[in-house]
């Protein structure tokens, strides 16, 4: 049998839902043919979770109609869809790592004896027999946490296997392997294919997406764009269609080009040599100036906020140096970093602020050793606090007021008070605009700039491509734990940031 | 630009309820001391007398002196379960470099009162560094570590004494423990000047504000660059010292100093901190929670000793109040944290 006789795995027509009046997907018809590899790509919230979550039943309500080989569906849970062959490997691996691998194997299913205790070696003969089947060659006695991310991956796939799918879908399966981890994971998906199981690949890296797919589909804001043979398309081709060219004015601005203008001559105030943290960056180098803005690229997980927070000695690198200012810190905590002249602002709001107590105090804390030798100045923190509310237009502008009291965007400004009170000499933003209306972006940006202009290094951290590109004059791309790609003094658009990353 | 109308949105409400809602922590405690007060007042004459309040004082003194460090530590979301072990082996060793009588059979090794005293304070700072390079540098929870530190005091107390009661203090102890400035109890005026102490270091320094602030959000503390080990730290300190000084009062208040005779201190001081407010969870109350969760469980004992009830029913009766506090205490709690947050736009 041919597979153009076979009925299609997966049918899906005219899919919509939405989230409380926000539309995430409209109208999707989505095909998936059976023993083929097709690729899922788009922008973070261009609707590929959203329909993969409705195909796997986790989201019960939603408009159109699934087949699953021809016969119509409808899951009311991830259970349903499992039944009907569905299964899923999120980018978050849900193994147990204290357990051996045929325990994981066998998680919830573990085969009993008559007498209803686990018959452990069926267990082991059945795991070992079956994930050699699938090429993958361990000790299926031993720990899971001890071996190496890409072969718990494999193990995980092997769970969804066995648990009876004929549909997989993997969730930026590659994000954090290595290369011949990823080659590996890529026999085991062609053999997969061979047999005749039906996988759907979510990806951010396009190479991969490229390397292993039959048919490539692109989502943008909760459309499907266009789906194509992965043969007789490129990078490029597909980066286009994610971003869409031109047909609106916001999308325009993405794609247009940005001149990235370094100061020149400028002292270098940090340099980051060598850094190391096992499992989530090495080898970084790189320098802020004063008076720049670096802005740090790279997909969820490629190690730029783990490396933002090793500047600030909240992480402890294992090797590699940082100075300031040509001095070697040594920070072990964040006390010490801040002392050296190191800030940072973390991407949540809630590992930064205190939101039970008044805006002033979350503004002054950052400088209460200047205001106060033993006793505290509660008149001046509120002075202070007050002017710096009033600069960043935080509203209201009442700094008696418990910070949880204020919205979401005013609460990150109060964060961003907070350093403009103390005035370090780096200042390190992680995702300084996630989640912030057109309006608070664009005071973020005004007081970047500013913080710029008064001469000090900031480095912006971001998964965002518009968010780098707004905001800084150089840029470096992270993938993977590396610096992969830096841009200095030439244009620069979200397509090139994309292709980089 | 914001018009007035999307300040006065964004003001939080300012109902009669939420102002109770807001306060429940620093109200429940306080109605329940009325209306302990009220209740015994009519249940029995001899209660509310002048007399009786200056028992009620004394009583409450020791657990006072340790409960403003267990304030410190419960504040940071921390919990110290040596205190009263640590206030035991302070008191002995006290009463081991202290002269005792021929007819007290203890190995002890007398010294002057000065540098008796000085080498009792030592031993509880000693063991309060312990505790603190326990929970920061090794990094183990302080419930297992000052459980742990409870053993250890215990066994300190157990090989100083052997068996032994030793009765002897300085001089100067003996009068802080024993006597009084006028009608004043010394111990009252200790106990009244630890709580004030404690109370001015958490209000007006700037550690007493990272104390708060380490108990609201310690993440947040950290990322604010505040050397959140040190806090932690420096409050087990506090605590095994405030522990220390109760311990060397009161084995001169109770005229003796042996095994296990502060036990009862635990609960006690844990429990008056509890009632008076402060939040478990850290970051929230202040001493003057601690001093009316205090009165409250004096009162309650003192009461009860008053009305003819079972003496074994005073114990059930005590458990029962600590556990509506602690209702109270998380529920509280979680309206606060409701209220900060369902405001937020």
């Amino acid at each position: 049998m041919t597979p153009a006789d076979q009925p299609n795995a997966l049918e899906l027509t005219g899919i919509g839902k939405a989230f409380g009046g926000v539309v995430a997907l409209r109208g999707v018809d989505f095909t998936l043919r059976a023993g083929e590899i097709h690729g899922l790509v788009g922008e973070n919230g261009a609707g590929k979770s959203t329909l993969m979550k409705i195909i796997a039943g986790v989201h019960a309500e939603h408009d159109g109609t699934m087949r699953v080989n021809g016969r119509e569906v409808v899951f009311r849970s991830a259970s349903d869809a499992l039944a009907a062959g569905i299964g899923m490997v999120h980018q978050e691996l849900s193994v147990v790592p204290e357990l051996t691998v045929a325990e994981n194997v066998f998680l919830g299913v573990q085969p009993t004896t008559n007498f209803g205790i686990v018959d452990w070696a069926k267990m082991f003969r059945e795991a070992h027999e079956q994930l050699a089947r699938l090429g993958i060659d361990v000790n299926v006695r031993q720990t899971m946490g001890m071996l190496p991310l890409g072969v718990q991956q494999l193990i995980e796939l092997g769970r969804v296997l066995f648990s009876g799918a004929e549909i997989i879908i993997l969730d930026e399966p590659t994000s954090a392997l290595s290369p011949p981890e990823i080659e590996r994971l890529f026999e085991t998906l062609r053999r997969l294919r061979a047999s005749g199981k039906s996988l759907i690949f979510i990806s951010h890296f396009l190479d991969d997406v490229l390397a292993i797919c039959d048919t490539v589909t692109v989502f943008r804001n909760g459309r499907k764009i266009a789906t194509m043979p992965a043969a007789q398309i490129d990078k490029l081709w597909i980066i286009e269609r994610m971003i869409g060219t031109g047909h609106e004015d916001l999308e325009e601005s993405y794609t247009s080009e940005r001149m990235l203008e370094a100061p020149p001559n400028a002292p270098v105030v940090l340099e980051s040599q060598a850094l190391c943290k096992l499992g989530a960056f090495s080898d970084v180098s790189l320098n802020v100036r004063a008076g720049e803005v670096l802005g740090i690229y790279g997909f969820m997980g490629s190690g730029q906020l783990e490396f933002a927070r090793a500047l600030y000695g909240k992480i402890i690198p294992d090797t590699g140096t940082i100075r300031i200012d040509g001095k070697t810190l040594r920070a072990k905590n964040t006390a010490a970093a801040k002392r050296a002249g190191i800030a940072l602002v973390p991407e949540s709001r809630r590992s930064m602020l205190f939101a039970l107590e008044p805006v002033y105090k979350n503004v002054s804390i950052s400088i209460l050793e200047r205001l106060s030798a033993l006793l505290l100045r509660p008149g001046a923190e509120r002075r202070v606090a007050q002017e710096h509310v009033e600069q960043l237009h935080i509203r209201p502008p009442r700094v008696d007021l418990p910070l949880g009291n204020l919205s979401g965007g005013n609460q990150q400004k109060v964060a961003l008070a907070r350093w403009l009170a103390y005035l370090p000499k780096v200042l390190v933003l992680c995702e300084p605009t996630r989640g912030m209306d057109v309006g608070a972006k664009d005071d973020v940006v005004k007081i970047v700039r500013g913080l710029r202009d008064a001469g000090l290094g900031v480095i912006v951290v971001s998964t965002e491509p518009e968010t780098v590109l707004s905001l800084a004059d150089r840029i470096v791309v992270m993938k993977k734990g590396a610096v992969v790609r830096e841009f200095t003094n030439e244009a620069v658009s979200k397509d090139r940031l994309l292709a980089a990353a | 630009m914001m018009s007035a109308t999307d300040v006065v949105e964004r003001a939080p409400r300012t109902g009669a309820a939420d102002w109770v809602r807001g306060r429940l922590r620093n109200i429940a405690p306080f109605a329940t001391l009325l209306f302990l007060v009220v209740f015994f007042s009519f249940a029995s004459p001899s209660f509310a007398t002048f007399d009786n309040l200056g028992n009620i004082l004394t009583q409450i003194s020791v657990t006072g002196i340790i409960a403003v460090g267990l304030t410190f530590v419960i504040l940071c979301a921390e919990i110290d379960l040596s205190v009263a072990s640590i206030a035991n082996t302070t008191g002995v060793v006290l009463a081991f470099f202290t002269l005792q009588d021929a007819s007290t059979n203890i190995a002890n090794k007398p010294l002057p009162a000065v540098a008796a005293i000085v080498l009792s304070v030592v031993a509880c700072f000693a063991l309060g560094l312990v505790n603190a390079f326990g929970v920061t540098r090794i990094g183990i929870p302080s419930f297992i570590m000052t459980l742990a530190m409870l053993q250890i005091g215990n066994g300190i107390t157990a090989l100083l004494v052997r068996g032994q009661i030793a009765y002897n203090v300085p001089p100067f102890i003996a009068t802080l423990g024993n006597g009084s400035l006028g009608p004043v109890p010394w111990i009252v005026i200790c106990a009244a000047l630890t709580l004030l102490i404690g109370h001015l270091v958490l209000t007006y320094t700037r550690f007493g504000r990272y104390v708060y602030m380490v108990g609201g959000n310690r993440e947040a503390a950290e990322y604010s660059g505040v050397n959140v080990k040190r806090i932690v730290g420096s409050v087990m300190v506090i605590s095994a010292v405030c522990s220390g000084v109760a311990g060397m009062l009161g084995v001169a208040h109770l005229g003796s100093g042996q095994q296990n005779e502060f036990d009862n201190y635990l609960l006690d001081s844990i429990s008056a901190v509890v009632v008076g407010g402060t939040s478990l969870f850290g970051g929230q109350g202040s001493i003057g929670n601690t001093i009316v969760g205090l009165f409250v469980l004096g009162v309650l004992n003192n009461g009860l000793d008053h009305i003819s009830i079972d003496s074994f029913l005073k114990v059930l009766i005590r458990g029962l109040i600590l556990l509506a506090a602690l209702i109270i205490n998380v529920y509280a709690q979680r309206l606060r944290t409701r209220q900060a947050t369902s405001s937020a736009a």
